[in-house]
């Protein structure tokens, strides 16, 4: 399974993914500049954290008009799993790939911390190694994370399954205290209908070696492999 | 082309003395224009030239087995980590432009450190900060400028440093009356490379282009060198347009681009534009390649017309590099910086005449022997005062404090307070080195380029240099050593950044000097030279000159990555030692300062042997798998340290604590700072190990209890005293936080 790590200019979290692949997981990936016009070849897609032109305008609002955006929507369409992280959550939202928007953080700070997430859906190509309930740590490092869409998305998002993370206490409890950036209903991570797109605040690329505090990362790039070795047999 | 006419008033006004002006009159054998002095009023300033220090910085240990590049040769020091790898790491100031404008002026102080670094080839990896601010706490007066600063401040370096994507991973910040309207903001960067990657800021190559990149020059920073280089006064926000403005997204790009270009073996000589920018990196580079360079200023990529000569050189505008090229690549060098959408154009070339030639309009606007503005600007050898040691602290003066308040008063107050509300605001984890998270003693970082466990720890003591400037420079270095040794490391090396006041008042020199000396003293004792640094002086406000404040910043190398240890206890049922057994007084303590408002003493003096002998012994101890936690008893004393052991793990844990009354007072024995004490937390099984251990190298090791229950619980001479781990990790980890959101509230409504 070969994976396609985005690089925009302003990328800052590229390198943490290529090398978790590589090392963490013997992944093969590679880094794909964002004016590359194809990603044909590969079997997945991550699109990293970072700030992609300075996160200019708004979080995301320029890359989206990278070459490279063009050929990750075709991708998509043929069913590639795509999977944002951060800043590539952000892009994906501008890019109309995933519904909502992300806004500033509700106490206006950048915050770095790791938080607890109930996986609310255990089925998706990248948490279809993990438990009904099951709660996970993972480090969030943003200013602008706090999601936001309108009462008929999240309705559908609910129905869909689409919700895939949200922010919690310890034992699995969503309470307004877990809730690190003012998300509306909690929500750090969404699936686009299809399935085959999530876009995630937290950084699962941190949680993937004993030695940086959590190893719970690993759940969503396990998922991802062993969706795609099903997939090829 | 009409120049401005150089009279007396004009020559004062750009900061140069009658005697400075003559050596300029006869370096050129003629008059200098305007622009020719604005040249050598920036390369002149104590920001660059270090014309007041540097006689007294040359008492540094700068040499070693691991250095690869001295300091004062190149941007930035590089020091040998083994198995072919080196790092680049420096400290730098940014307290004059934080005072004026603090989101900026710490954004950009940022970025000018992080250019130091990859201007020597070096990948830059993690940064550190060291920040002095006045009282933010609501009571005191003046303390809503403060918090503003503070906000403004760690904002700003948020800003620089996550959008770039390096990670800040550990520092310390202090308050005190003394930096009210004059806050210190002294960034570190490190950064990593092959030793065949070093970089070289020479124009070498007679005939080679001269390149200029990164963001087009602008009106902004004009002369901010010299700006650093004068007091603060009440007009010094009409300063403003000194201060610059960062854009982190461009230096990210320039970054990549000069690594790229690096790599490639297109690049003769490299050199950043910061402090005096076009003018800084011109003749630098000339004069360290023993060259001439020849620069077209109407090639420069400029953000807007009609600036003249004097506003181009002068010019402190961000992210931008001088890149001497090997004849023949331009067009591999053009099609580097395109790829990353970089401004760039070919300004000039290397010649041999030994001048910087700057041209404008088809004429020569300035021409000046390059080694003039640089080996040759003026020293000077300051008058010192004589010193008169204070007096010690009279115990009998001091009411007897309530201890049990007195613990989490200590631990609320912001400069003992965690420091979660700041580095949570800092992506500390981006690059996935950061083993040791900010708020342990020091922080470890797994530099994944060369697999090598860096830690790093930055530190610095006010109210002790203020007291007894020489001891002030012993503490800070010995402590930042043994912040280190608590983390598993063994030190390799050193960065200085000096904050003092106006040096040519005899008492600011005589604290400079004495205060240099003693770190110098304690480097040698380390082992660990000094590879460069800073000096931010005229650190006055209306008020008066700071407490003067040396900062260090000290590197060391973890072996083995079973060695990193961290501060807090683990678990119940393990014993507490406490190894380098000291005594002292309260004097130049923080209980003294915090509880009773007194800034006096004698402080307690580090005894360098016994420190270099505690360290070395409690990594022996981490080296046979003895140790469990170890933490600097430093400033709060034993009490506060035992209370971080207590509450800085993944859980608060208790403590049971007996210790013996060899004191007068209860509140000289939990509170006196006497420097060269460590807490460790052992296994049981390891306990006779340890102490025979510290017997056999003389180290003064005592049994202080046991960890475990809810509770810290401290016997003495019959009395207890008994705090709830969990209310002592309450106050200690929120305070500074709802201080700062408590004023941030009104905004987040909008």
């Amino acid at each position: 399974m070969k994976f396609a790590v985005l690089r925009f200019p302003g990328s800052n979290c590229d390198q943490d993914c290529l090398r978790t692949l590589r090392d963490n997981f013997g992944a093969s990936a590679d880094a794909v500049w964002h004016k590359e016009t194809s990603v044909d070849g590969y079997d997945a897609i991550v699109v990293p954290g970072g700030f992609s032109y300075g996160d200019y305008l708004r979080c995301g609002a320029i890359a989206r008009y990278s070459p490279v955006m063009g050929a990750v929507t075709r991708a998509a369409a043929r069913g590639v799993p795509v999977l944002g992280i951060c800043n590539g959550f952000q892009i994906l939202c501008e890019a109309g790939l995933l519904p909502g928007a992300l806004m500033r953080n509700r106490g206006l700070h950048f915050i770095c911390r790791t938080v607890h997430l109930r996986v609310t859906n255990i089925t998706s190509p990248f948490t279809r190694g993990t438990k009904e309930g099951e709660v996970v740590r993972l480090p969030v490092a943003h200013g602008e994370g706090c999601y936001f869409a309108d009462e008929t998305t999240l309705q559908k998002l609910e129905d869909g399954g689409q919700i895939a993370f949200r922010y919690c206490e310890a034992d699995g409890s969503i309470t307004p205290a877990a809730n690190p950036n003012g998300s509306v209903r909690n929500i750090a991570g969404v699936l686009n209908s299809q399935g085959n797109i999530l876009g995630l605040m937290p950084h699962p690329e941190r949680a993937c070696e004993e030695r940086l505090g959590s190893t719970d990362g690993k759940v969503v790039f396990a998922s991802l492999l062993s969706a795609g070795l099903a997939s090829v047999s | 082309m009409s120049e401005t006419p150089i009279t007396p008033a004009i020559v004062a006004k750009h900061g140069l003395t009658p005697e400075e002006f003559a050596r300029i009159k006869e370096i050129l054998g003629r008059e200098p224009n305007f622009t020719e002095l604005g040249i050598f009023s920036v390369m002149w300033s104590e920001h660059c030239s270090y014309k007041n220090s540097r006689p007294e910085l040359k008492k540094f240990p700068t040499t070693g087995p691991g250095i690869l590049v001295k300091a004062g040769e190149e941007n930035a020091g590089v020091l040998d980590v083994g198995d072919g790898w080196a790092v680049a790491f420096k400290i730098e100031s940014h307290n004059h432009p934080s005072a004026v404008e603090p989101f900026q002026g710490a954004a950009t102080g940022v970025g000018g450190i992080i250019r130091d670094i990859f201007t020597m080839g070096a990948r830059p990896i993690f940064l550190l900060d060291s920040l002095r601010f006045g009282p933010v706490e609501k009571k005191s007066p003046g303390s809503a400028a403060n918090r503003h600063l503070l906000s403004g401040v760690v904002s700003g370096i948020a800003h620089y440093g996550n959008c770039i994507g390096l990670p800040t991973i550990g520092g310390e910040t202090w308050f005190d009356e003394t930096y009210a309207g004059n806050p210190l903001v002294n960034v570190f960067c490190l950064g990593v490379l092959r030793h065949d990657q070093i970089a070289r800021g020479a124009a070498q190559g007679v005939g080679n282009p001269v390149f200029y990149v990164g963001a087009e020059t602008g009106r902004d920073g004009l002369a901010g060198a010299a700006f650093a280089s004068r007091e603060l006064t009440e007009e010094s926000k009409e300063d403003r347009p000194a201060v610059q403005v960062g854009d982190p997204f461009r230096e990210k790009l320039l970054l990549e681009a000069c690594l790229e270009l690096l790599a490639s073996g297109c690049v003769a000589g490299i050199q950043d534009m910061g402090a005096a920018g076009l003018t800084c990196s011109t003749c630098e580079t000339a004069s360290r390649g023993g060259t001439g360079i020849d620069v077209d200023l109407d090639l420069v990529p400029k953000r807007e017309d009609g600036m003249t000569p004097y506003e181009i050189l002068l010019s402190e505008s961000q992210e931008r590099m001088l890149v001497i090229v090997h004849r023949g690549q331009e067009d591999r060098v053009r099609e580097i910086f395109d790829k990353w959408d970089l401004p760039h154009a070919q300004v000039g070339h290397v010649t041999d005449d030994g001048l910087m030639r700057i041209r404008a309009g088809g004429e020569v606007v300035a021409q000046i022997p390059a080694s003039s503005l640089t080996d040759q600007a003026p020293v000077y050898h300051r008058e010192a005062a004589d010193w008169t040691p204070p007096a010690p602290l009279d115990i009998n003066s001091l009411p007897q404090a309530d201890i049990a308040a007195a613990l989490p008063r200590l631990l609320s107050h912001p400069t003992l307070a965690g420091k979660r509300w700041i580095w949570e605001q800092y992506d500390h984890m981006v690059r996935n080195g950061t083993v040791v998270r900010p708020g342990s003693d020091a922080a470890v970082f797994l530099a994944r380029e060369c697999g090598k466990f860096l830690a790093a720890s930055v530190d610095g003591n006010g109210l002790i240099t203020k007291l007894d400037p020489r001891e002030g420079g012993r503490r800070c270095v010995a402590e930042a050593a043994r912040n280190l040794a608590c983390s598993g490391a063994v030190p390799l090396g050193a960065t200085d950044n000096l904050n003092f006041g106006n040096p040519h008042k005899p008492e600011i020199f005589r604290q400079l000097r004495d205060a240099i000396e003693g770190m110098a003293e304690a480097c040698r004792a380390f082992g660990t030279p000094v590879t460069g640094g800073n000096v931010s002086l005229y650190n006055e406000n209306p008020s008066g000159p700071i407490d003067p404040t040396p900062v260090v910043a000290m590197v060391g190398l973890v072996e083995n990555e079973t060695h990193i240890t961290r501060q807090g206890f683990c678990s119940a049922g393990d014993a507490i030692w406490l190894l380098g057994d000291r005594d002292a007084g309260l004097d130049a303590s923080q209980f003294l300062l915090i509880i009773h408002g007194r800034k006096e003493g004698r402080p307690p003096q580090t005894d360098l042997a016994a420190e270099v002998l505690l360290q070395q012994t409690l990594r022996d101890a981490i080296r046979s798998n003895l140790i469990r936690s170890a933490h600097d008893c430093a400033e709060g004393g034993i009490a506060v340290a035992l209370a971080e052991c207590c509450i800085s793990g993944e859980s608060p844990v208790g403590a049971e604590i007996e210790l013996p009354d060899h004191r007068r007072r209860d509140d000289e024995e939990l509170f006196h700072e006497a420097p060269g004490r460590i807490i460790v937390s052992v296994d049981a099984s390891c306990e006779s190990a340890l102490a025979a251990l510290c017997a056999e190298r003389g180290v003064p090791a005592r049994r202080l209890g046991t960890t475990g229950s809810e509770d810290l619980a401290i016997k003495l001479r019959g009395r207890e005293y008994r705090w709830p781990a969990g209310m002592l990790f309450h106050i200690w980890d929120s305070s500074l936080g709802e201080l700062m959101d408590a004023v941030a509230e009104p905004l987040a409504a909008h």
